[in-house]
């Protein structure tokens, strides 16, 4: 995909810059002239999306850092502060609370996009494992952040979570404790996430970067799971292509976005949070943002507190591994018939976990004779099927099932319109 | 199409233009709270303006308030402070005022002479000038010897201008607000 | 291109799900064992995307805190400035003044190093009836919790706040009331028992606008109130989020089209 490149300065000034920093031709490569298949769908937006999310991030959290006081207790009182006194702190507040739900959101679909059309396969198995240290990224960096605003549900979610380390035998409790900076979350605690969760983003901007590049090298895949073999029937220059579609699907994201903010900007919270932290008073019910409750009901399900760490971590690590998994020689699903209906069934059993994780494990959901079916059974049938479909199912399918043709070209899959347009 | 191209680039180019120029008021509309979340927040736009009962000052003293951060001088001049101050050939002052120039009409209508409220910063480098010394007994800055009047009017040493006059005005004939 | 549409439209179906899935549906907190409060949900004017406070109502539901609520319960997040501010009571500067004169206030140190006391001035919080929870719970028992925020702090918010206040009733034969406990089966944290006595009783505030003073009605104006302290940029949320949606709207439209004039030379 990384041919020569085609950029022409077009005046002195630009001509002076090439030869000294070729910025310009940089960003005419990678933004203007790069080629992309034609065939790519609304869900391969999301990529751009996602860029636009972290910026979003990182800018409203800059600013909200010139208001927010890092302290057990000034935290509770500065968001406060931020909400009610601050110029529009209100809009930025909310902004960012939400943006993260938003991007969470943005890279599920992201990857659920790549499951669905093989993209981690080879030869884009670095872009993939790039991606998913992102999500790890991402998902230690929303951590860090849940804990500022010092409510109920930051104190407690995150004494929860750290005294897993705790189960970490002989070092564990060591561990723990250099993570609090004390015998419990407190203000050392506090202050430290804050840099932390200052600095992820950057680092995670880093990585999106590599992400960027790896993708440039290899170019997209598409939804034929075909590659590119002739450049002129195949793809089109990014601009003005892709930069409008994407610019399209963001505007129709940003519709989401705004409802979040401006008409429900709570409602994928938690009330709790708004109590002040209170080291001696439980919460009736301690759970984490939703897009942690897949890892959470997974946790919760194993009976050993070791045994849920592993495997709620692991449940993280084999992601990582899926390009080595997949056996089948065909990229997408839409060409691979089983592989596709238990794609739908993952889906299915991911929100499912994620609903599990926000229940009192206890619950039961129906009783058939004695046997009262508990959520946490649930949820173990559910994490059980979790693994089973990337350690078991995708080596598997690869073998035993018969793909569908797949299509010769991606010219002569937009071209061969019934067949190929049929929906993914 | 050569015919497309050739036939509707202004309609084209009008979508084109106008998607462009809608999407750049919108990033510029974002921009603003960005910047305005820096301006000075309600809780101390709230501290901006303070009122201050002036009745207890006795004639011929001085006290000092704190006003948006820095000193303001309030003093209960004695007669011969307020003639001292009128007697003052304007021409010769390095930043020529009068002496009612620098004072605030009370809810009477007229001029308060015995109150002078002043910006207790020196002009020169910004220290804290002490009041009721230097030749004037006005006040005498001791970081570079600047000398002001019994009107605050600098005359002697390095400081450019007179001690800043703030906002002011008189709730009451005891009672001014600052700010 | 019928493909891209029902892509699109596959996408807008999706994000309408996950919004009206996200928004609509509670999330499913827990409830504890045996109590569950079902609740009326009560039309208050701030309900919607278009909802706006009923200046009356909060000026009476204020009224409400004042006499009967701060004795106490603190409400740390208030400012008296924050009662003359758009969106909320909208009292005037004057008033304002003139409530915040009526309070003793803290301040000091003073020349001599003493703390003093002085009238309060807009710019100073509402003053808490205790200087610390600890001295709450010595003083009641239990430490009233503070109100700024309660309304987002508990399931339900103001339909949750007035059915409190309107479900005090005599506990049910058989049932024990434990000391210093009031039936209240709205109360589910404290499975039915809350250590507050019902406070609210008809007849108990004055109201100056003529409204009734029911306790059903007070305790809907409290309820407003509360919103509004816990949410006071709910008016401008709303205004600019509309505005902001339209924008987006027409934005979309308009990127829908240049979309597809830029595709137009593709089949």
């Amino acid at each position: 995909m990384s041919g020569h490149s085609t950029y022409n300065p077009s005046n002195g000034f630009s001509r002076w810059l090439d030869a000294r920093l070729p910025i310009l031709r940089l960003g005419h490569d990678t933004a203007v002239s790069y080629p992309v298949p034609k065939n790519l769908n609304y869900w391969w937006t999301f990529g751009g999306i996602l860029t636009f999310m972290l910026v979003v991030q990182i800018v409203t959290g800059v600013v909200l850092a010139m208001h927010y006081v890092p302290t057990t207790a000034g935290a509770f009182a500065s968001v406060e502060h931020i909400m009610r006194d601050v110029n529009f702190g209100w809009v930025l507040r909310y902004t960012h609370a939400n943006g993260a739900s938003m991007f969470f959101i943005a890279v599920y679909i992201h990857m659920f996009r790549g499951l669905y059309y093989g993209s981690y396969k080879a030869p884009r198995e670095v872009l993939w494992i790039l991606g998913c240290l992102i999500y790890l990224l991402m998902m230690a960096t929303a951590f860090f952040g849940y804990v500022l605003p010092w409510g109920q549900m930051s104190f407690w979610g995150a004494t929860v979570i750290t005294n897993l380390f705790g189960a970490i035998p002989v070092v564990g409790q060591s561990i723990a404790t250099w993570l609090w900076g004390g015998f419990a979350i407190g203000d050392p605690t506090i202050n430290r996430f804050f840099s932390l969760h200052y600095l992820f983003p950057f680092l995670i901007a880093g990585v999106v970067i590599l992400h960027i590049w790896a993708l440039h090298v290899t170019g997209q895949n598409n939804p034929a799971g075909v590659e590119v073999k002739n450049k002129d029937q195949d793809t089109l220059p990014f601009t003005p292509y892709a930069t409008v579609k994407d610019a399209f699907g963001l505007s129709v994201f940003l519709i989401m976005f705004a409802y979040f903010v401006f008409f429900a900007p709570n409602s994928l919270g938690d009330v709790e949070n708004y109590s002040v932290a209170n080291p001696l008073k439980t919460p009736l019910h301690i759970v984490p943002e939703w897009y942690l409750l897949p890892f959470y009901a997974i946790l919760r399900a194993v009976p050993s507190k070791i045994g849920g760490v592993l495997l709620m971590f692991g449940a993280i690590a084999v992601l990582f591994v899926l390009p080595w998994l997949d056996t089948s020689k065909v990229r997408s699903a839409r060409f691979r018939p089983l592989f596709k209906q238990f794609f739908w069934l993952h889906l299915v059993v991911c929100f499912a976990l994620g609903w599990c994780g926000a229940q009192m494990p206890d619950n039961v959901l129906f009783s058939v004779g004695s046997i009262d079916f508990t959520v946490t059974y649930f949820a173990r049938i559910l994490a059980f099927y979790y693994f089973f479909h990337f350690l078991v199912l995708f080596p598997l399918l690869g073998l035993i099932e018969r793909p569908k043709p797949v299509p010769e070209s991606i010219a002569a899959s937009v071209l061969g319109g019934n067949a190929a347009a049929a929906k993914a | 199409m050569a015919d497309t191209h050739a036939a509707e680039p202004t309609r084209r180019d009008f979508l084109y233009v106008a998607t462009g120029a809608f999407a750049a008021i919108g990033a510029g509309a974002a921009v603003w709270p960005l910047i305005d979340q820096m301006n000075p927040d309600a809780s101390v736009l709230a501290l901006a303006s303070i009122e201050l009962d002036i009745g207890a000052v006795p004639v011929g003293q001085e006290i000092t308030v704190k006003w948006r951060g820095k000193p303001v001088f309030v003093r209960h001049r004695t007669e011969k402070e307020i003639q001292e101050a009128d007697a003052v050939d304007i021409s010769e002052l390095r930043d020529p005022q009068t002496d009612d120039a620098r004072l605030v009409k009370g809810v009477d209508g007229k001029l308060h002479p015995e109150w002078l409220i002043l910006i207790g910063i020196c002009t020169h480098l910004g220290c804290i000038p002490l009041a009721y010394k230097g030749e004037y007994d006005g006040y005498f800055c001791p970081c570079h010897g600047s000398v002001y009047d019994t009107s605050g009017r600098i005359r002697k040493g390095p400081a450019p201008l007179n001690l800043a006059v703030p906002p002011y005005e008189f709730v009451s004939a005891t009672k001014i607000k600052i700010g | 291109m019928k493909m891209k549409m029902i892509q699109k439209l596959s996408i807008a179906v999706a994000f309408a799900t996950v919004t009206a899935g996200a928004a609509l549906l509670p999330v499913p907190a827990a409830h504890a064992e045996g109590a569950e409060a079902h609740f009326e949900h009560m039309n208050w004017s701030f309900n919607g995307p278009f909802g706006t406070f009923d200046r009356s109502q909060l000026r009476r539901g204020y009224k409400v805190y004042k006499e009967v609520c701060s004795t106490c319960h603190s409400m740390e997040f208030m400012h008296f400035r924050n009662l003359a501010e758009e969106g909320g009571p909208e009292f005037s500067d004057a008033q304002v003044k003139a409530l915040a004169a009526g309070y003793k206030v803290q301040d000091g140190p003073d020349q001599a190093g003493d703390m003093f006391e002085r009238p309060g001035k807009p710019q100073d919080a509402f003053p808490s009836p205790f200087p610390n929870p600890e001295a709450a719970a010595a003083s009641l028992g239990a430490a009233p919790p503070d109100l700024s925020l309660i309304a987002k702090a508990r399931e339900g918010g103001a339909d949750y706040i007035h059915a409190l206040l309107t479900g005090y009733k005599d506990a049910p034969a058989g049932v024990t009331v434990p000391n210093g406990g009031h039936y209240n089966p709205v109360f589910v944290a404290g499975n039915g028992f809350i250590a507050m006595p019902p406070p609210l009783s008809d007849g108990q505030v004055d109201y100056e606008d003529g409204t009734p003073n029911t306790l059903d009605q007070m305790s809907q104006d409290v309820a407003a109130f509360l919103t509004w302290t816990a949410e006071p940029k709910l008016e401008a949320r709303h205004r600019i989020g509309f505005q902001i949606m339209i924008y987006l709207l027409a934005l979309a439209g308009l990127l829908f089209f240049a979309t597809r004039k830029v595709w137009s030379d593709q089949h």
